[in-house]
């Protein structure tokens, strides 16, 4: 059996989503049926980048199907300090482990990975490319909270130049059927033009861009928050100008729709205010708990493991 | 002007006009001990004017990159002084260590050992992108 791969999104099909939501919805029902899942399997995180949510929910998640972890959280305790390559950590790593979850801060080091490695591997983010498990964990939550994948307006707001997890994201609803899409940003921080030739403009489907969250919002079904991320300027002033160009508050919520979900994919700095969070339309802590059990999922499904 | 015919080897025809010199760099045919002969600016029916460049000698023509370079070239393969075969060439689905990636961000620039991977994203404006990291190369000769 070749090994299975999740480096991008569209390794999976839409059948293979639907499937994987199924399972982690009955994971949530049923935890006991999963608990020994994976025993004695071994799950490595390489996080050659630092991370809270997406190490500590993939270590969360294979613990609670029954199996091991290792690995590192920063490149600096890793063979990568004294000049190792991508390569050849991949190599060793996968002598130890069954599959392996990595984030790395240069574009296609997870793609780079898998033409080294013998066991699964999983992109846990890589840059400000791809984030294809933060997207499985948006849309099991936009299908508890929306009970349905289609048929919706989604507006994206910050960062949709280095925005991994937006990219993923679109790329993911693009295979839906009547999703329009909403790309709020400042001109620096648009959409790139890969995602709308390569993923909209193919298939017309329809999308917007503006610079105004005020004029997008009363549209939203689901509003996507993004944090600008310092870690991708090599510019320190242009961080520094954009970065709370978009700051949610209760008063811009005002004119929302009354069943609005707001996800944002955390950290968040300013761009979504502490007094959000009390707003019942808040979903980004959902978001959070959601992430484990998809990634329960994903495991079991790379590793061929069915309960 | 007299270019001898050649006996066994390779003619690449119906190059752009003007672009010879860049096939025999990209093919590195400067790294051939055999004659090689450029031929600029021949007339052609449906060209107007067009570039030949033969070689005479057998050899194996990476036809993925002169896919890549132009994909209306023809390569003739001459056995005996007689062309024993005419391959038309395409464009490439997937181009490797041909280009390079030069987005600063990509595991590639980083690590130069790796494989450069280019995959074929749009034939009709003859498109690549970097497997790793997506970033797209238009193709220019």
């Amino acid at each position: 059996m070749s090994i299975r791969n999740l480096i991008d999104i569209t390794d999976l099909t839409v059948e293979e989503i639907d499937q994987l939501i199924a399972t982690a919805e009955d994971i949530i029902e049923n935890p006991v049926k999963y608990q020994d899942a994976c025993a004695h399997k071994q799950l490595a995180t390489l996080f050659f980048e630092p991370s809270t949510r997406t190490r500590l929910s993939f270590e969360s998640a294979m613990l609670a199907l029954g199996g091991s972890v290792l690995g590192f959280s920063e490149a600096q305790s890793s063979s990568t300090a004294k000049g190792e390559t991508v390569g050849d950590t991949i190599h060793t790593v996968s002598c130890y482990a069954d599959i392996i979850a990595m984030r790395h801060p240069k574009e296609g080091a997870p793609y780079a990975a898998a033409q080294f490695s013998e066991v699964p591997i999983i992109n846990a983010g890589d840059g400000g490319h791809n984030h294809p498990t933060q997207t499985l964990t948006d849309l099991l939550t936009i299908h508890r909270e929306k009970g349905r994948l289609d048929n919706f307006t989604i507006g994206f707001c910050g960062d949709l130049k280095f925005g991994r997890t937006v990219h993923s994201l679109v790329n993911a609803l693009s295979r839906q059927s009547g999703i329009k899409f909403v790309f709020i940003s400042p001109e620096e921080l648009k959409m790139p033009d890969y995602i709308k030739e390569t993923v909209l403009d193919k298939d017309s489907l329809p999308y917007e861009e503006t610079a105004s969250l005020e004029e997008a919002m009363p549209d939203l079904d689901i509003l996507y928050m993004t944090r600008v991320q310092k870690e991708r300027f090599f510019n320190e002033a242009d961080y520094v100008r954009l970065k709370d160009t978009y700051v949610l508050d209760p008063e811009k919520l005002v004119p929302a729709k009354s069943d609005l979900c707001i996800l944002h994919p955390l950290p968040r700095v300013n761009e979504i205010t502490v007094s959000v969070d009390r707003d019942p339309r808040a979903c980004y802590w959902k978001q959070v708990k959601n992430g484990k059990f998809i990634r329960m999922a994903l495991i079991m499904k790379l590793l061929g493991i069915r309960v | 002007m007299n270019i001898d015919s050649i006996q066994n080897g390779v003619v690449l025809d119906h190059i752009q006009a003007g672009k010879g010199m860049d096939v025999y760099k990209y093919l590195r045919l400067d790294q051939l001990d055999c004659p090689v002969a450029i031929i600029k600016n021949a007339r052609s029916g449906h060209m107007g004017k067009k570039d030949i460049i033969k070689i005479d000698s057998p050899m194996e023509v990476d036809l993925d990159v002169l896919g890549y370079i132009d994909s209306n070239i023809t390569v003739n393969i001459i056995r005996d002084g007689v062309r024993v075969e005419k391959k038309h060439l395409k464009l490439p689905r997937k181009l490797v260590n041909i280009i390079h990636c030069k987005n600063p961000r990509c595991i590639t620039v980083a690590e130069p050992q790796l494989d450069a991977i280019f995959l074929l994203s749009d034939e009709d404006k003859h498109t690549y992108r970097c497997a790793y990291c997506d970033t797209e190369k238009r193709r220019k000769l």
